[in-house]
């Protein structure tokens, strides 16, 4: 029985990849196909940890010992995430200290959402819930990713953000069952948060135009996503009382749902660093990274 | 690589294999257990794990299969029309 | 049971697991950062069970928690500091969990049986407590910055036993004595960490739902 070959030249490769195949570590694959592995992936671990720090603020205040156990297990989880993340990025042949030191020195992205600010409780709740949800849809994507490192963390990635959103949830049916003021922390949160929930998928890329799709890094279309999403989770929010603010929100009766386009310049404008709080955290976790070298220095010492 | 990896196996019931599940940077066995402990047992999620060095591993991906070894595999074996003949001649063909 | 006693056992897992959670996402590795948090979650876990104890079948452990006065709250002054500088913090866990063993070694045998139950769950999650401070200080005793902090520390450490029991603390950690910082007054670094971490609670009327 002859072992399935990695091809050694691009077209083939990107058939192979394309008909299903998967890659590991040790396999040949083309320069390019590496760089947008590193790019995406590093994206994501970037992310995990980024979107840590508008949550931690409010482990602090948390009104309850359940709330404060729930919602730092959920912070430990995006934690968690990261190292495995970076885990596959270093194996690739990029040391997680160059990936912190680019995230820091702002010459790597991260996700939209979290360079927004944190402002109520209302937010904690709507994030756990619905930030979530439309992350773990491109997350269940990834888990046909072509590189099969990566795919296989995507499994206990996923595993771990299924209570995230349960949690979520908790929070806001707490919330919207309690007192008026409580209602209002939660739809004012919403108000706020869906600008950013609607960018958060990117602009639909027709898929043989993106890259990341053609190596089957992504094996689905940014647009596909957000219809997920929408399906998904505003009859959820509908059903709370909870009103979302576009006027224009509907789902056809083919099953398409119709929405105001969103704001694709703000998006492009957050995710090159000039979010509200792009700057705040990233000179937050530099200044740890700095204080703590010492650290590392003692612990990772031959 | 310049920092010391450690395989992370686990073991998610008694009785079952011990499956790759991941990989943490640690200097020596007892920050890799204390790590791997928590990522990959704070749910209860494993029963087992062993964390072995990465250089203690080797890599194994490549066979010969230049020559016809069927002989040794089941797909090697087709018995289909010599049990018909042989059920034939002793009277005992079955149903179906 | 005595209530003062277990109350303050209860109010320095509270407080210690709320400074020690100020750690996640920032700690100065990622796999340490995962382990930490579950340390700080196992502090709150045991400061609920206890309150839970204190408060009975039909009380609320988070009225205990959250809706005393800083004044009212029994924790020792060693909990209460913020230390988010890592050679503190480790020193401090070190500090805290041989200090914390001498006292659930007490309770373990205490005449009522629900607390010396208590005390023996606790102490057998507190082990893997005790594993993670040693590995640290092992890695760090040669470490000036480690030394100066558990050096710093020590006054407030034997201030989280009582006198009968430091003894076996100043044999254990190998530091003379010292005069130790009472449980009793607080440190002006209570008040403001209570302000934030009932904010929320605060900002509905009692009884809200979360």
């Amino acid at each position: 029985m002859a072992a399935v070959e990695i091809p050694q030249e691009e077209q083939a490769f990107l058939e192979y990849v394309q008909g299903g195949g998967q890659v590991e570590t040790t396999d040949w694959m083309p320069d390019d196909y590496r760089a947008k592995l590193i790019k995406f992936i590093e994206m994501h671990g970037n992310s995990e940890l980024m979107g840590v720090l508008p949550e931690r603020e409010w482990i602090l205040r948390a009104p309850t010992l359940q709330r404060k156990l729930a919602l730092t297990a959920k912070v430990q989880d995006e934690v968690g995430h990261a190292q495995l993340i970076y885990r596959v990025v270093e194996d690739l042949g990029k040391p997680r200290e160059q990936c912190l030191a680019d995230l820091v020195d702002g010459k790597a992205k991260f996700h939209n959402v979290f360079h927004y600010p944190t402002k109520t409780w209302g937010d904690v709740g709507v994030i756990a819930w619905l930030v979530d949800a439309a992350a773990i849809i491109s997350q269940k994507a990834l888990l046909k990713c072509s590189y099969a490192p990566y795919a296989r963390i995507m499994k206990k990635i996923c595993w771990e953000e299924s209570f995230h959103i349960l949690h979520g949830r908790d929070v806001i049916l707490a919330m919207v069952t309690g007192t008026p003021e409580q209602f209002e922390l939660v739809q004012e949160a919403l108000d706020r948060w869906w600008g950013p929930l609607m960018q958060f998928h990117g602009n639909p890329i027709p898929s043989d135009e993106d890259p990341m799709y053609l190596w089957r890094i992504k094996s689905q279309g940014n647009e596909e996503a957000r219809q997920q999403f929408l399906d998904g989770y505003v009859p959820q929010i509908w059903e709370l009382g909870l009103t979302v603010p576009d006027p224009k929100l509907r789902k056809r009766d083919d099953g398409v749902w119709e929405y105001t386009e969103p704001d694709w310049a703000e998006l492009k404008h957050v995710v090159t660093g000039h979010g509200p709080k792009t700057q705040e955290r990233l000179a937050l976790r530099r200044g740890f990274l700095e204080q703590e070298q010492w650290v590392r220095d003692a612990v990772l010492a031959a | 690589m310049s920092h010391p990896v450690w395989e992370v196996f686990r073991q998610e019931r008694r009785g079952q294999p011990f499956e790759h599940a991941g990989s943490v940077v640690a200097p020596d066995a007892d920050f890799a257990e204390a790590w791997a402990r928590e990522q990959y047992g704070r749910r209860g999620e494993s029963v087992a794990l062993w964390l072995v060095p990465r250089d203690a591993i080797r890599d194994v991906e490549d066979w010969a299969d230049e020559f016809d070894l069927k002989y040794r595999r089941v797909d090697g074996y087709s018995i289909k029309a010599r049990l018909k003949e042989a059920r034939e001649r002793a009277g005992t063909v079955g149903p179906g | 049971m005595n209530e003062q006693a277990l109350l303050g056992l209860a109010d320095d897992e509270l407080v210690l697991g709320w400074r020690d959670s100020e750690w996640t996402g920032i700690a100065p590795l990622l796999e340490e950062d995962v382990a930490f948090s579950s340390i700080a979650q196992n502090e709150i876990g045991h400061a609920r069970a206890v309150y839970e104890l204190l408060a009975g079948p039909d009380g609320d452990a988070d009225v205990l928690a959250f809706d005393r006065r800083p004044e009212e709250y029994r924790c020792a002054p060693l909990v209460e500091l913020h230390l988010l500088e890592w050679a503190h913090t480790i020193a401090r866990r070190w500090l805290y969990e041989v200090a914390d063993e001498i006292r659930i070694t007490a309770l373990k045998q205490d005449s009522d049986t629900a607390v010396a139950g208590l005390a023996a769950k606790i102490d057998r999650e507190e082990a893997y407590h005790r594993m993670h401070a040693e590995m640290w200080h092992d890695r760090l005793r040669d470490e000036p910055r480690f030394q100066a902090a558990v050096a710093e520390l020590w006054p407030h450490a034997l201030g989280v036993l009582p006198a009968e029991l430091r003894g076996e603390l100043v044999s254990r950690v190998g530091l003379g004595e010292v005069e130790a910082t009472e449980r009793g007054t607080h440190t002006d670094e209570l008040a403001p960490m209570w302000e934030e971490m009932t904010m929320v609670r605060r900002s509905a009327p009692a009884g809200a739902q979360w």
